[in-house]
């Protein structure tokens, strides 16, 4: 299996704040990690190539500062990474960044990197979205592009064979148990696994690892797709939404707390009784 | 696929393009020995440039299409109306359709143009009364045997073809599991931008261009989005946040049965459905929730948000810290890494109130917090707060329920 694990470095935090000046956000001394459900996506890569043999290639779109968050995916068991990177990918949107990355894992089946070597991509892994622009529309688009079937919202992979891969998907009222054929892009959610934490030979290699860099023009795919240029939609502006006061607050013995909020909610016109 | 083709089906052979093409790409014939009423627009792509001016002539029968646009220089004026997508499964039509509908009518004030459902599936014409009965203008029907619920590679192609046939301005979906699915295939396939789980939609009256607001950051800022060069604008819409279309007493909408859209292969295989038990109701769906949280403190105390919820007949909740600490399972997680839900009454215990599980539930109609710390920023946001042990008010508030009190 030949998997390829695509990750997003986000701030360590939702906390972020605007600049009211220049309208635009804070992210200064706000450190940067691996979008948490992308670990869950890493973590079932790894399981992947434990249990059918392969190699685990990791991607990630991002100015050169990204190489941390591919550091600490090679600790975390990766075999290689690759960094995606260059000013013609700035400001990009979900459908440039997904046109981008599908460019680059199409190269990424063409050439060897490191220790894997160059042949198809089976299965596409990334988490159900990312913690700072939370759209999960990359997956679908990154599918889209290489023409090969995506199933997101994964919780489990039952079973890989045979050029088909059986899995669940979690739905609103329950889950679906979908097949579907390789190659495949799968986006996961956080239920499908319990990550491990880095080990000391992954922390190792993890230091010496050379990352590949590819820039624009290595992915052989029209320029005008690429970041802002080849983006549809523009953020016309940004704000932060007005900060709740809070309501009525009892304090007390249960007896009158309860016996007041039951009063306050008839008032209202509201029943939390079954009906 | 040939960049732009004629659709036979539509074609009435009555040759305004013939007269519209700058470039003489454009004659009408038929099959031999057809009579000359029976003859369709046919292109030459070696003549044609994909200038769009036949498009534009044959606006009333909709016969030509351009299939791939190249990236830049969209022609917006060919676009007008909003269309949704009439997202269904297992046989009923999803809640949220009702609310993109009203959403969508509500942007008619603004824009004066029809609103559209696209409905594409096996066995779908029975969903369009209740379609129409939601004030759509008209159904754009795909029904064909062969599309399964979760085909949604199929799907996306379709719902592609009846945007490029139709040409919607506006195009909007469920912010769904699916949805947010199948929009982000379907706008990579045609080109246009699509803005994720919006909040708040409605026109700029300079440009009449759809402004699209979405919290992002967890709900700790709000960005404003627009898709000025591109068409359709597409976005997905949060479920349980736009107000539902009022019934028509008397629809006047018409269905539009587009079925001879061609239907490739899916590689999606259906296996099985299974309904969640352990949710009592669906947590999306549910009036009543209560939900808690780390104050719960052990994964048997469960059973007094149980006893709650049983009383109030609402759906069992959770924050991220009882999933994490494996109290119970994640399809009851509320929070920007779970479910958004928007019930009328949310019951919040033990729960302190981190941004990530407000921006999932801060849209309740009432938010009620039971929690020990009067600090916590829980009650920020909660219309009710009980500050106390929620292992001795929730029993009394069970108590209270059951006796009728």
């Amino acid at each position: 299996m030949k998997v390829i694990v695509c990750i997003k470095q986000v701030p360590d935090t939702t906390n972020v704040r605007i600049n009211p000046e220049t309208n635009t956000l804070v992210r200064e001394g706000v450190a940067s990690i691996i979008n948490p459900f992308d670990v869950y996506a890493l973590e079932e890569g790894i399981r992947i190539r434990e249990k059918h043999g392969g190699t685990v290639t990791v991607l990630t779109m991002g100015p050169p500062q990204a190489t941390d968050a591919l550091r600490e995916a090679i600790s975390l068991g990766a075999d290689e990474a690759v960094l995606v990177s260059d000013r013609a990918f700035a400001g990009a949107d979900t459908l440039a960044t997904a046109f981008t990355l599908a460019a680059a894992i199409r190269k990424l089946g063409a050439i060897a990197v490191g220790t894997v070597p160059a042949g198809q991509v089976d299965i596409i892994l990334m988490g159900r979205q990312a913690i700072d622009g939370d759209t999960g529309q990359v997956g679908p688009g990154v599918a889209e592009n290489l023409a090969i079937p995506h199933i997101t919202d994964i919780r489990k992979i039952e079973e890989i064979g045979g050029g088909r891969i059986v899995v669940e998907r979690l739905l609103e009222e329950g889950y679906a148990r979908l097949a579907t054929s390789l190659p495949v892009v799968l986006t996961v959610v956080k239920e499908i696994n319990e990550p491990r934490l880095p080990s000391l030979k992954g922390k190792l290699a993890a230091k010496k690892k050379e990352i590949l860099i590819l820039k624009a023009a290595e992915l052989e795919a029209d320029p005008e797709r690429f970041g802002l240029v080849g983006s549809p939609t523009q953020v016309m502006k940004i704000f932060t939404p007005p900060k709740p006061s809070g309501g009525k607050k009892f304090t007390g013995e249960p007896a009158e707390t309860v016996g007041a909020l039951l009063a306050e909610l008839a008032a209202s016109g509201i029943s939390i009784r079954r009906m | 696929m040939d960049p732009i083709r004629v659709i036979n089906q539509n074609c009435v052979g009555c040759s305004l393009c013939v007269k519209a093409c700058p470039y003489d790409a454009i004659t009408l014939s038929g099959p031999p020995g057809a009579k000359p009423d029976k003859a369709t627009a046919v292109i030459d792509l070696e003549k044609c440039t994909l200038c769009g001016a036949c498009v534009e002539a044959c606006k009333r029968y909709k016969a030509i299409v351009i299939t791939r646009t190249t990236f830049k220089g969209q022609n917006l004026k060919l676009y007008s109306g909003i269309a949704v997508l009439a997202e269904h499964r297992r046989g009923k039509l999803a809640s949220v359709v009702s609310e993109i509908i009203g959403a969508a009518r509500e942007l008619q004030k603004d824009l004066s143009a029809p609103v559209s459902a696209i409905l594409v599936g096996s066995g779908v014409r029975k969903y369009t009364d209740e379609l129409l009965s939601h004030g759509v203008d008209e159904v754009w029907m795909v029904d064909n045997p062969a599309i399964g619920d979760f085909d949604e590679d199929v799907q996306a192609e379709i719902v592609a073809e009846v945007l490029l046939e139709r040409r919607p301005e506006i195009f909007l979906g469920g912010g769904t599991i699916v949805g947010r699915s199948l929009l982000p295939r379907v706008a990579a396939k045609i080109l246009t931008g699509l803005t994720a789980d919006c909040t708040e939609l409605a026109i700029d009256p300079a440009t009449m261009l759809l402004r699209q607001t979405r919290p992002a950051f967890g709900g700790n800022i709000m960005a404003t989005i627009l898709t000025q060069n591109h068409r359709p604008q597409m976005a997905t819409v949060r479920h349980k946040v736009m107000t539902p279309a009022a019934k028509v007493d008397n629809p006047q909408g018409t269905v539009i049965d587009l079925s001879y859209i061609e239907v490739p292969k899916s590689k999606i295989e259906f296996l099985e459905f299974v309904e969640e038990k352990t949710a009592m109701v669906n947590l999306v769906e549910a009036d009543v929730i209560v939900s808690g949280g780390r104050g719960i403190k052990d994964p048997k105390n469960f059973a007094v948000i149980e006893s709650l919820a049983l009383a109030t007949g609402g759906a069992v909740g959770a924050s991220r810290a009882a999933v994490d600490a494996g109290w119970i399972p994640y399809s009851h997680q509320v929070g920007q890494t779970g479910k958004t839900v928007k019930p009328k009454v949310y019951i919040a215990c033990g729960i302190s109130g981190a941004i990530q599980h407000l921006a999932g539930m801060k849209g309740s109609d009432m938010i009620v917090a039971i929690n020990s710390d009067p600090n916590a920023p829980i009650f920020d946001v909660a219309h009710y707060g009980i500050v106390g042990d929620l292992f001795k008010v929730i029993p009394e508030l069970v108590r209270r329920l059951e006796s009728r009190e």
